[in-house]
């Protein structure tokens, strides 16, 4: 779907973009917080030590940048 | 997409199951304001995307067929994610846990010989024959009162299937957000109405295909942390078969010799013929749902791509899907560090909770219950009855929820939750779009408008958007009085596919079958269909007949109907053919294989070649099998 419009691609970006920085500053946070401000992991969650959100946030902001850099509008296959 | 077991009981057809609904526990899960602000921004980019699509949906080709301009990616993500609903992400995780690895047929066998024989065999047929729908090709080879029957027929399945996925998306919120179930089916039926109503089928396409990335991003961290914490597959297998006193949970085809050694309940004659051609290749290459997708396609080779890039990711499924639910299996803990048991609905609903006094309203009922259908200890059933805090029992369908709530915290629970809704949404989204081009162009332009113009067309497929999804709401709440939501479904398909499927190969694939044999064929095997489905239904012994088994299953039940259907249409049409005057074969040309010269393909490199990737696809299908056999 590119035609002449935006391409569904760059859409998907931006939310992928939004997410993974939403998601990768709470894992920050909490990993600091948790690390030098005594503050404590989510109830209930498992594996907490593995820090999800960093790493998984991390991925998903690379993927939206990634997808908003190549198919953002004007830039995207004809 | 298939249901499970169809589990009306004699009484009727919807069984009165008031507590259903009476999930007073504490809910799963609280959000955090991180959470709602990943779901408030999922909602305002779908509607954006609905209103930004507003200006190229003002023809009816653009809003009902989205331009015929989709890339086949595009068409291949969406035609998968159209299928990707409720019930498919919940649904079949609960059937992992209860059945282990052979739910995973409904995602191959199931899916993938039917896909490809959908883009490789029989797409030219109905791309070439430029139709709107799928009853609308019926029309063209079988005539107007064969076109009129599917599309009725297909209408409602549409609407009950709408008001399913509601209704799944609603108990979801409910259980692990506490959200209200009226509150969660307003909002979510509010949205999808509208962006399909304002941007068509290019809005839902665009969106199925934002969800689909969703959906794994959501919900593939769960089969990630679940494995990590089990031990890899090899912990799980040990875990599993200590927990279940069984290795029939990690195999595809070894116990499906009888129906009495693997938990399902199913031969593989059942799953060959039945699950792999009968509902498969009729829910895949008849059910306008997904099909309506791929003719979207800019092109005859974008139209063949579209459902081999599909497979693709339809094989790999069952890791965000049949993975969590085996899992579920080992990992899922009730607060004293023993295994939580996952129970059927009715046993939920025999022991819901009073909410003034935290204590199982009938502790008779669910005493009954628990004895009868599960295998939990008597000081699990004690825990329960008492009220203990954490002890409340929780069915098969919340395994998936329950998994996200164990390993997602804040942002990401957000984001599993959001994947959970964009799955419903999707899944509605596809219902209600199919039925918006079959309303309007089956039912209302040939029986009450034949010539209007083409703005009226989109308004009337407009207002058939926002009366369906009124409609499937009401649906919905019918539902919540089904025994557990793939039930109902299930039998749906079984009964309306596979006799369109009998109907639609014969007529593609043989020159003979006549227009009155078309029809008749389809009337009659509905009605056969329907009546299997209700002579088991008042006596559940005959199962035994239609499965031919009496260790058969109701899951048996479904796949052995589906085939008989289908036989039984095709031996209808095939008679009344034999005794009717075929049609010209000049006028079958660009419908029935034989009688069509199909227009010549550019040349491509290897690599975009639709049958090199169908045989890639085909080969890790034999792999997965022979890996998990």
């Amino acid at each position: 779907m590119h035609g002449s419009g935006i391409p569904i691609w760059f859409f998907i970006g931006v939310l992928l973009l939004i997410y993974g920085s939403m998601i990768l500053g709470y894992g920050v946070y909490e990993w600091v917080d948790v690390a030098y401000y005594g503050g404590q992991y989510p109830a209930g969650v498992q594996l907490t030590s593995l820090h999800t959100p960093v790493w998984w946030g991390g991925i998903l902001t690379a993927l939206g940048l990634l997808y908003v850099l190549k198919f953002r509008p004007g830039q995207a296959k004809k | 997409m298939f249901g499970l077991v169809p589990a009306f009981t004699a009484a009727g057809f919807f069984s009165p199951h008031p507590a259903l609904l009476a999930f007073s526990a504490e809910p799963l899960a609280h959000l955090s304001s991180l959470d709602i602000a990943v779901i408030a921004i999922y909602f305002a980019m779908v509607l954006w995307i609905g209103f930004y699509l507003k200006g190229r949906s003002n023809t009816s080709e653009e809003f009902f067929m989205a331009g015929r301009e989709m890339t086949a990616w595009i068409a291949g993500l969406s035609f998968v994610s159209a299928n990707l609903g409720s019930l498919e992400l919940m649904g079949w995780a609960g059937s992992a846990y209860q059945y282990g690895i052979l739910a995973t047929h409904w995602y191959w066998v199931g899916a993938i010989p039917a896909m490809l024989f959908l883009g490789l065999v029989m797409m030219p047929f109905y791309y070439v024959s430029k139709t709107h729908s799928v009853p609308g090709y019926l029309n063209l080879r079988y005539g107007e009162h064969a076109r009129i029957l599917a599309a009725f027929s297909f209408a409602l399945e549409m609407i009950l299937m709408s008001g399913v996925n509601m209704f799944a998306m609603a108990v979801v919120m409910k259980v692990v957000l506490g959200w209200d179930i009226t509150f969660s089916i307003l909002v979510s039926a509010a949205a999808v109405t509208l962006y399909v109503a304002l941007g068509g089928l290019r809005s839902a396409i665009f969106n199925e295909v934002l969800q689909f990335v969703l959906i794994w991003g959501g919900a593939l961290l769960v089969p990630i942390l679940g494995m990590i914490q089990a031990g890899g597959i090899g912990g799980l297998k040990t875990k599993i078969i200590a927990n279940m006193h069984s290795d029939s949970y990690f195999h595809l085809w070894r116990d499906t010799g009888s129906f009495a050694a693997n938990p399902m309940g199913v031969h593989w004659t059942g799953i060959v013929f039945g699950l792999g051609f009968a509902i498969s290749f009729g829910y895949w290459t008849t059910d306008f749902l997904v099909v309506q997708r791929v003719l979207a396609a800019r092109n005859l080779r974008a139209a063949r791509m579209a459902p081999i890039i599909g497979s693709f990711f339809k094989m790999a499924v069952p890791f965000i899907v049949i993975l969590p639910g085996l899992l579920g299996l080992v990992l899922l803990q009730n607060p004293d560090g023993s295994r939580r048991q996952l129970v059927g609905e009715d046993v939920v609903a025999a022991c819901s909770v009073a909410s003034a006094t935290g204590k199982v309203e009938d502790p008779a009922a669910c005493s009954g219950a628990m004895t009868s259908k599960t295998n939990l200890s008597a000081e699990a059933q004690q825990k329960v009855l008492s009220g203990a805090g954490g002890m409340e029992l929780h069915s098969y369908n919340q395994a998936l929820p329950l998994m996200m709530v164990r390993y997602l915290g804040p942002g990401l629970l957000g984001l599993g939750i959001t994947a959970l809704i964009a799955g419903f949404m999707s899944g509605m989204a596809g219902n209600i779009s199919a039925f918006s081009t079959v309303w309007t162009y089956d039912i209302y332009k040939p029986l009450i408008n034949k010539k209007g113009s083409d703005s009226h067309y989109v308004a009337v497929g407009r207002m058939a958007i926002v009366i369906g999804v009124g409609v499937s709401i009401g649906a919905g709440y019918l539902v919540q009085h089904a025994h557990g939501i793939m039930d109902y479904v299930q039998a749906l398909f079984s009964i309306f596919i596979a006799p369109l499927l009998a109907t639609i190969l014969l007529g593609m694939f043989w020159k003979r079958a006549t227009r009155i044999a078309g029809f008749l064929g389809l009337l009659f095997g509905i009605v056969f269909s329907v009546s299997l489905f209700v002579w088991v239904h008042i006596n559940p012994a005959k199962l035994a007949y239609v499965a031919l088994s009496p260790d058969a299953k109701p899951m048996a039940e479904n796949v052995f109907r589906a085939l008989w259907a289908c036989l039984f249409t095709a031996i209808v049409i095939f008679l009344v053919s034999m005794f009717t005057k075929p049609r010209p074969v000049e006028e079958l040309d660009g419908l029935v294989y034989g009688a069509t010269v199909l227009p010549k393909e550019e040349s491509v490199p290897f690599y975009k070649n639709e049958w090199v990737w169908a045989g890639l696809v085909v080969v890790i299908f034999a792999a997965l099998n022979i890996l998990f056999w």
